[in-house]
C-alpha cells in the first residue's frame, strides 16, 4: 500500500514537472529581452491614427483616448486635455465632455470645478499605440450596459 | 573721357567721377555691414547668448516639434519672433531695444523671475501675433495650401471652421514651442484667478485687453 502511494506521488511529481516544462514557453514583456541599460523597442511603438470614439469594454471603463497625445503636456500651469474636454470648451471643439463624476470629491460632494484628484487625465485614460497584445485575451465583461 | 562727360549728371561733374564711384562702393560696404550686423542679431546663436533665453525658453523649446522632428526642418527663434519683411523687421528690432534695457536691469535674470513674468511675456507675444495675423507662422504654414485629407480627423474638422470665423493660428496654437503661464481652466483652486486663455472669441478678446 505504501509502495502504491509512493508510486502515485512520484508520478504526480513527474507529471507536474512535465507540466512546468511545457509552460516554460517564454512570454516576454513589451520591453522584450533587453537588459535595462539597453534601448528597448518600446520607444519604437507608434501612436495609432486618430479614430472615432472607441467603445468601452466594460461598464465604467475610463474611455480610451482615440487620438495621439504627442506634445500634450499636463503641468501645474496648464492641462492640455482640458483645453478641449472641459465644460467650457467641449461644445466648440467637439470633444467628449468630462464626466459628471469628475466633479465629485471623495465624499461624493459636488464641486464647482473639476476635482483636483482627477487632474492627471492619463492616469486612467490612455492613448493607443500599435503594440500588439503579447498573449491572446478573451476577456468578456460580466454585463454590458442595458443587459 | 570727353564723350562720357556728356552723359554725366551735373552733381557727378561737381564732385568728380572717382569720388562718385568711391561713394557708390562705400554705400555698398556700409549697407552690407549694417545688414550683416542686423542678421547676426537674427540668429538662434545670438538669442541664446543671453542666459535668460538659454535657460528658460530655449530649453523648453527643445522638446517641441519646431526643434526636433522627422525631417529635420527647424524653425529657430527669429523664424517665429522676427518678421521676415524689411519694414516690420526694423520695427521689431527697434522694439527689441526695450529687451536690451531689461537685460541690463536684470528683470528676468533668474528662472523664478522669469516664471513670475511668464504670463505677461506670453500675452505680449500672443497680442503681437494676433495683430499681425500670425504672420510668422504663415511664412511656412499657409492655409491656402493645406490638404485637409492629409490632416488628422480633429485638425481637418477644426481648421476650416476656424478660418471661416476669421481666426488666426495663435488663437488656438498657444504654448506649442514654450511652456504656458498659469492658466485658469477651472480645475481646482491652483490656478484660480490666473490668465484666462481665449481662443479667438471676440468678447473675450476685448476683456483680455484691459
Amino acid at each position: 500500500m505504501r509502495f502504491i502511494t509512493a508510486l502515485a506521488l512520484a508520478s504526480a511529481v513527474l507529471l507536474s514537472g512535465a507540466g512546468v516544462a511545457g509552460a516554460q514557453e517564454k512570454v516576454l514583456s513589451e520591453r522584450g529581452d533587453v537588459s535595462i541599460d539597453q534601448l528597448s523597442k518600446v520607444d519604437m511603438f507608434r501612436p495609432e491614427k486618430d479614430s472615432d470614439v472607441i467603445p468601452r469594454d466594460f461598464q465604467k471603463q475610463p474611455p480610451l483616448i482615440p487620438h495621439t497625445v504627442k506634445g500634450y503636456n499636463i503641468t501645474q500651469n496648464f492641462n492640455k486635455c482640458m483645453d478641449c474636454h472641459s465644460k467650457e470648451r467641449a461644445e466648440e471643439t467637439g470633444a467628449t465632455l468630462v464626466a459628471k463624476s469628475h466633479y465629485l470629491d471623495r465624499e461624493d460632494k459636488k464641486l464647482k470645478n473639476i476635482s483636483p484628484r482627477r487632474y492627471f487625465c492619463m492616469q486612467c485614460h490612455v492613448p493607443q499605440f500599435d503594440a500588439k497584445p503579447l498573449v491572446e485575451n478573451n476577456y468578456k465583461p460580466a454585463a454590458k450596459k442595458g443587459e | 573721357m570727353m564723350s562720357l562727360n556728356k552723359y554725366m549728371p551735373a552733381w557727378v561733374k561737381r564732385i568728380g567721377l572717382t569720388t562718385a564711384l568711391l561713394l557708390f562702393v562705400a554705400g555698398i560696404v556700409f549697407w552690407g555691414g549694417f545688414n550683416w550686423a542686423l542678421e547676426a542679431t537674427n540668429t538662434e546663436k545670438f538669442c541664446i547668448s543671453c542666459h535668460e533665453m538659454e535657460e528658460n525658453v530655449f530649453r523648453e523649446y527643445q522638446n517641441t516639434i519646431h526643434y526636433t522632428n522627422r525631417t529635420g526642418v527647424r524653425a529657430t527663434c527669429p523664424d517665429c519672433h522676427v518678421p521676415k519683411e524689411w519694414g516690420p523687421k526694423m520695427i521689431r528690432k527697434i522694439y527689441a531695444s526695450n529687451e536690451v534695457l531689461h537685460k541690463i536691469l536684470g528683470t528676468i535674470d533668474t528662472p523664478e523671475k522669469f516664471n513670475a513674468k511668464r504670463g505677461q511675456l506670453a500675452q505680449n507675444e500672443w497680442n503681437r501675433m494676433k495683430k499681425n495675423d500670425s504672420k510668422e507662422c504663415r511664412n511656412c504654414h499657409n492655409y491656402d495650401y493645406m490638404d485637409y485629407t492629409e490632416q488628422g480627423k480633429r485638425a481637418a474638422k477644426q481648421h476650416p471652421v476656424a478660418f471661416a470665423e476669421g481666426k488666426t493660428c495663435i488663437d488656438c496654437h498657444k504654448g506649442i514651442a514654450h511652456q504656458l503661464p498659469a492658466i485658469d481652466q477651472h480645475i481646482g483652486v491652483q490656478n484660480e484667478g490666473a490668465v484666462i486663455m481665449n481662443h479667438g472669441e471676440k468678447a473675450a478678446a476685448e476683456g483680455e485687453k484691459k
